[in-house]
């Protein structure tokens, strides 16, 4: 199908994207398109203006500051994949990235695309609530930071406003944790039905700090506190992870549709969460 | 001056590439979307998103007005001109349907039907004025359960008074083929062993690649139509017999097709709709459909409720079968949506020796989009619930469900063998296959894993599932075609042309969308003439080409289309040898052909078809008026009977029995597809069958919600597997010819989808039989597995 006609802007500075975006009632933010486009074109959404931000170099790449990585909004998901800084201090970024559809997809869409949309299913939102990211958002008063936590608001909702752009997301160094992303789907191509993010560190055969986000088990992301607090100070072994794990749904409300009801996905999520963090720590 | 003297290697059974690939997967080809046409128009349909409603009024002022419009039809525009689609096969005399118009007049009757259409100068104008026709509809209750409609408590067409079309039985002690299934089952009871199962077909969605596209030119003599379509000859008569235009007056064309599945085996309401918009506008038109309206507007298939009981001893010879099924024809009867059960309905026997047989079939509508062929059409069916029985049988008996089969199984020195339901099985070799199955699977060594598994109780169980299918291929025999009530014959017909340079041109009626017939019908070519692969070229597909032919499904373009290519390449050498005799100055007794080549025995005199060919063509040197100058031939065939193929085939699956997830871990096919023509395009038809059987036992299901919409409308929610999703299958053949065609081939494009299902489902119910699961609804996904899990542990 063919989108309804849109004005067309390329800016080619975050200033000027917010401009564009003040200045224009019912403009809309286009980065890969990989969610918008398939919005428009099925006409489920229409907006008089697109503000593209393609052309804004500072929007795109991945820099070392320091006890945090700065990853730039518009960095396409086939680079995030591969960057060995990632790979490094936020494997989890790396690992979750991998899983999402396929290649055609990951060289089009882009990492705060995926943050922004927000989709409870979208693979990236558990991760930076597991590990604590901070999102950098432009707007005609300037720029400001928000936690993770405060930035997912509901489904397809987040703090960036309508004349707002995510600028990039800070990612605190996990430098030497485990990291696993144990995603569960039908087929290759599907979005995570539930999926768990997990960061682990060990201290000898202990676990001395965890990190541990659920991907749609609910409208936002969420962290599995309860489970983290219950891993620390636990050894990594099948039956310890077991029993944190058992508390993954605590205080969940998942959805039910066609690949599950709640109870299944609360069933999956304290399963999964074993899985993953026993393989976080190596010995899964 | 000729090209190719030598004759090649034999091509019959040669692993040639597909000449047509190059420019299929690349694109740059003839899809009826790339044709553009000076001053052409673009059509949108407006649907409805109701599945049962009564227009009251459409105002199309607003989208008459909008940029570009040229024009806005309805219903009641139409109501004269476009008569109503037609349906080929009364599988009953008395067989019901409503009238079925191509756009909705007052009353719709499933979510997508078309209510409207657009014409505009752009397809993004029509689109956006499509946006605007407003449809004042009055909700009425929807008919949705299979069984519920089937009892007709909500009425799909209410002016048809009942939602059942046509209730249809055989039964083999009535037709004397066999004995009284009650009294069998009866007996069985007593002594023996009864399984009843109730098995649900979903509904499924043929899903091929390219879309639904149409192309109408109005502007010359002739009206063109481009179609997207499995069945172009089809298209040309039901356009003259529907619209009226007289058929000299049509010429249909079927460019490249990009996939059918049976899906593209249909008359279309677009099709009608943009004949009429081009003769109104009288200019060109097109109209090519987004993938949202051919999820939701494209015929469904499966889609059947069947409830089967099975008699045997209790050593598990089987005694009787019997089934009831419900079929879903959807809201309207298409092209042959009413023999789809049909098409099964004699198969349900498979490769065994019932004594006794009872199948009967009601055909009910609801309001649902329409039905019709799909890949296997009614023989997916009848497979699966047969060979799901003989799995339950064998666990019941306590035996291993291949030595349960060959228990029943038709021997092979048994062919050709009359079955329970009439039909005749000309060859067979179900020992063969199976043993070559079982060794390429590792059968003993699986087994013993499995028992491992169960023993120490891990997570993840192992199970092995079989299904030894039969199908009947080749739709052709007319008059069987006939005696069941469909209106077409089943013939082919094919031309030879030999040019004057040594190419050869082959016509055929047969219509590939992706088979690679232009191969395969080379490969037959160059092997009986003699000439190169590479000289042959295969024409299909236009009805002012190939004027004559009845078009691809039903896997009967080798066994049909291929035999009359075959017959007509043959009246070519016939044709030839006088003349090659005239020119040779020999007796035609005296003369050989072999190589390509006619010689005169005991010379070292001859001339090849392309020196003839030219000679032909200059016709110096021929004798008499009554030698014709041309070597042309043609042939129609109409073959005796089906083929039969058959085979077996293994899957291992792993259950996860916590999260419900299933993997194929390994999958061993074993086909019987009679003699190979090329066996890479075998392979490629068993690879891409098996990818769809495997779909419907794992993943695809079209789901509606409680009001009728199609929540499963776009590639989101229906779930068509990729590579990645399936194992890497293990292919295998054993060759045991068919004895109704002169080359002795059967077959092969529906066999993997056919085969696969059953062995699928069969194989994760035995992973976790001893957890007390018996059966799971397809597709078994995770949550699916993980609840009869949970309810078999629980009982
Ligand atoms: C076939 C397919 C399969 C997919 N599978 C998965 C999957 O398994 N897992 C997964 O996580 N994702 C999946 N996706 C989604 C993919 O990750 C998208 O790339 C992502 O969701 C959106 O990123 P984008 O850059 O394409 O954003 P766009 O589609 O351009 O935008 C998405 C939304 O975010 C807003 N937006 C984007 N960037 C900014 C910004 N910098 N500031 C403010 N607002 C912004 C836009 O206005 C829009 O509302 C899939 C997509 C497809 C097409």
């Amino acid at each position: 199908m063919i989108p309804a006609g849109f004005e067309y802007y390329a800016p080619t500075s975050v200033d000027e994207a917010v401009t564009l975006l003040h200045d224009h009632e019912d403009a809309k933010v286009l980065a890969g398109g990989q969610s918008l486009f398939a919005v428009l074109r099925v006409r489920l959404a229409a907006f008089e203006s697109l503000v593209d931000l393609g052309k804004i170099d500072e929007l795109r790449g991945i820099r070392d500051d320091g006890d945090a990585l700065v990853i730039g909004a518009m960095t396409p998901h086939s680079v995030v994949q591969i960057d060995p800084q990632v790979f490094d201090h936020a494997r989890l970024i790396s690992l979750a990235t991998a899983t999402i559809a396929d290649p055609q997809v990951r060289h089009r869409g882009t990492f705060g695309g995926s943050l922004a949309h927000a989709d409870p299913a979208g693979d990236l939102p558990a991760v930076a609530v597991a590990l604590d990211a901070s999102f950098v958002i432009a707007g005609p008063g300037g720029r400001r930071t928000v936690g993770a936590s405060e930035f997912f608001q509901g489904v397809f909702t987040t703090a960036v406003g309508e004349d707002e752009v995510l600028v990039e997301v800070r990612v605190p160094k996990y430098t030497g944790w485990g990291a696993h992303y144990e995603k569960f789907n039908r087929v290759a191509q599907q979005w995570s039905i539930v999926a768990v993010a997990a960061a682990v560190r060990l201290e000898g055969d202990t676990i001395a700090e965890a990190r541990v986000g659920l991907t749609n088990m609910g409208s936002t992301p969420i962290r599995a506190t309860a489970v983290e607090q219950a891993l620390v100070g636990q050894p990594a072994t099948a039956d310890a992870v077991r029993a944190a794990a058992e508390r993954a749904a605590d205080g969940t409300s998942p959805p039910t549709d066609l690949n599950g009801d709640a109870d299944y996905r609360r069933h999956l999520a304290s399963v999964l969460t074993r899985r993953a963090v026993l393989a976080a720590a190596g010995t899964g | 001056m000729t090209s190719t003297q030598e004759r090649p290697a034999a091509e019959i059974g040669a692993p040639r590439k597909r000449k047509e690939d190059a420019r299929l997967i690349t694109g740059r080809t003839r899809w009826t979307d790339n044709v553009v046409l000076p001053g052409m128009l673009h059509l949108a349909m407006v649907r409805s998103p109701f599945a049962h409603a009564r227009i009251l009024g459409i105002d199309t002022e607003a989208a008459e007005n909008a940029p570009g419009v040229m024009a806005v039809l309805i219903g009641t525009d139409l109501a004269d001109e476009q008569g109503a689609l037609p349906n080929a096969w009364a599988v009953v005399p008395e067989q019901k349907a409503p009238t079925h118009p191509s756009m909705a007049v007052d009353h719709v009757a499933f979510a997508g039907e078309i209510v409207a259409m657009v014409v505009a100068r752009t397809a993004a104008e029509a689109d956006d004025a499509a946006e605007l026709v407003d449809v004042d509809y009055e909700e009425l209750p929807p008919a949705l359960d299979l069984k519920a409609s089937a009892a007709d408590e909500v009425l799909a067409h209410p002016d048809l008074g009942t939602n059942v079309s046509a209730v249809w039985t055989f039964d083999s002690a009535e037709s004397g083929t066999g004995q009284d299934v009650d009294a069998a089952i009866a007996t069985a009871r007593e002594s023996g062993i009864v399984i009843e199962r109730e098995i649900r077909q979903q509904r499924l969605i043929p899903a091929f690649m390219e879309p639904r596209s149409i192309v109408v030119d109005p502007t010359a003599e002739q009206l063109t139509v481009w179609s997207a379509t499995q069945v172009p000859h089809f298209v040309r008569i039901f356009i003259a017999l529907v619209l009226g235009i007289p058929e000299h007056k049509i010429r249909v064309i079927a460019p490249d097709v990009g996939g059918g599945f049976g899906g593209k085996l249909q008359f279309t309401p677009e099709e009608v709709l943009t004949v009429i918009a081009a003769r109104r506008t009288g200019k060109p038109c097109k109209y090519s459909e987004s993938r949202s309206e051919s999820l939701m507007s494209a015929h469904h298939g499966r889609d059947q409720v069947q409830k089967v009981t099975l008699a045997a001893t209790k050593d598990g010879t089987v005694t009787g079968f019997k089934a009831e099924l419900l079929a879903d024809m959807g809201a309207y009867l298409g092209l042959v949506t009413s023999a789809i059960p049909l098409l099964g309905a004699l198969m349900y026997n498979g490769i065994y020796k019932f004594p006794a047989y009872r199948l009967t079939f009601t055909n009910v509508f609801t309001n649902k989009t329409w039905t019709d062929a799909y890949r296997g059409a009614g023989r997916p069916e009848a497979t699966f619930a047969i060979e799901r029985l003989m799995d339950e049988l064998a666990a019941e008996v306590g035996a291993d469900p291949l030595e349960i089969r060959e228990r029943n199984w038709i021997k092979h020195e048994e062919f050709p063998f009359d079955t329970v339901t009439g039909m005749r099985y000309d060859s067979g070799n179900y020992e063969a296959a199976t043993a070559k199955a079982k060794e390429l699977f590792g059968y003993d060594a699986l087994r013993a894993e499995q028992r491992r598994r169960r023993e120490s109780g891990d997570p993840v169980q192992l199970g092995i599932g079989v299904s030894t299918y039969t199908e009947m291929c080749g739709l052709a025999p007319s008059r069987w075609l006939g005696s069941m009530g469909y209106v077409g014959g089943g013939w082919e017909h094919a031309s030879v042309r030999m040019l004057p340079t040594g190419k050869v041109e082959v016509i055929t009626g047969t219509s590939p969308h992706g088979q690679g017939h232009e191969t395969a019908w080379s490969q037959l070519v160059a092997d009986r003439l003699g000439v190169a692969f590479e000289d042959v070229e295969v024409l299909h597909g236009d009805t002012q080409i190939a004027a004559r032919g009845l078009d691809t499904y039903g896997s009967r373009s080798l066994a049909v289309g291929g035999m009359a290519v075959l017959a007509a390449a043959d009246r070519v050498i016939e044709k030839a040898k006088p003349i090659a005799a005239q020119l040779l100055e020999a007796n035609v007794d005296d003369l050989d052909f072999t190589g390509g080549r006619f010689g005169v025995r005991g010379t070292e005199s001859g001339m090849s078809m392309g020196e003839l060919a030219f000679a032909v063509f200059q016709g110096h040197k021929l004798d008499g008026s009554d030698v014709e100058r041309s070597l042309d031939a043609d042939a129609t065939l109409d073959p005796d009977d089906f083929s039969f193929p058959h085979g077996t085939h293994l899957c291992a699956t792993e259950v996860d029995t916590e999260t419900g997830g299933v993997k194929i871990r390994s999958y061993v096919s074993v086909d019987d597809v009679g003699l190979v023509v090329n066996p890479l395009i075998v392979e490629g038809q068993v690879h891409g069958g098996l990818a769809q059987g495997i779909a419907q036992a794992l993943f695809e299901e079209a789901v509606h919600d409680e009001s009728g919409t199609l929540l499963t409308g776009s590639f989101v929610e229906y779930l068509v597997p990729s590579a990645a999703d399936l194992p890497a299958f293990v292919t295998a053949r054993t060759e045991t010819p068919a004895t109704t065609n002169q080359l002795g081939v059967k077959g092969v494009g529906e066999a993997g989808t056919i085969a696969s299902t059953p062995a699928v489902v069969n194989a994760i119910v035995d992973a976790v039989r001893h957890l007390g699961v018996t059966d799971i609804p397809m597709p078994c996904s995770p949550y699916r597995v993980w609840k009869a899990l949970q309810e078999g542990t629980r009982s």
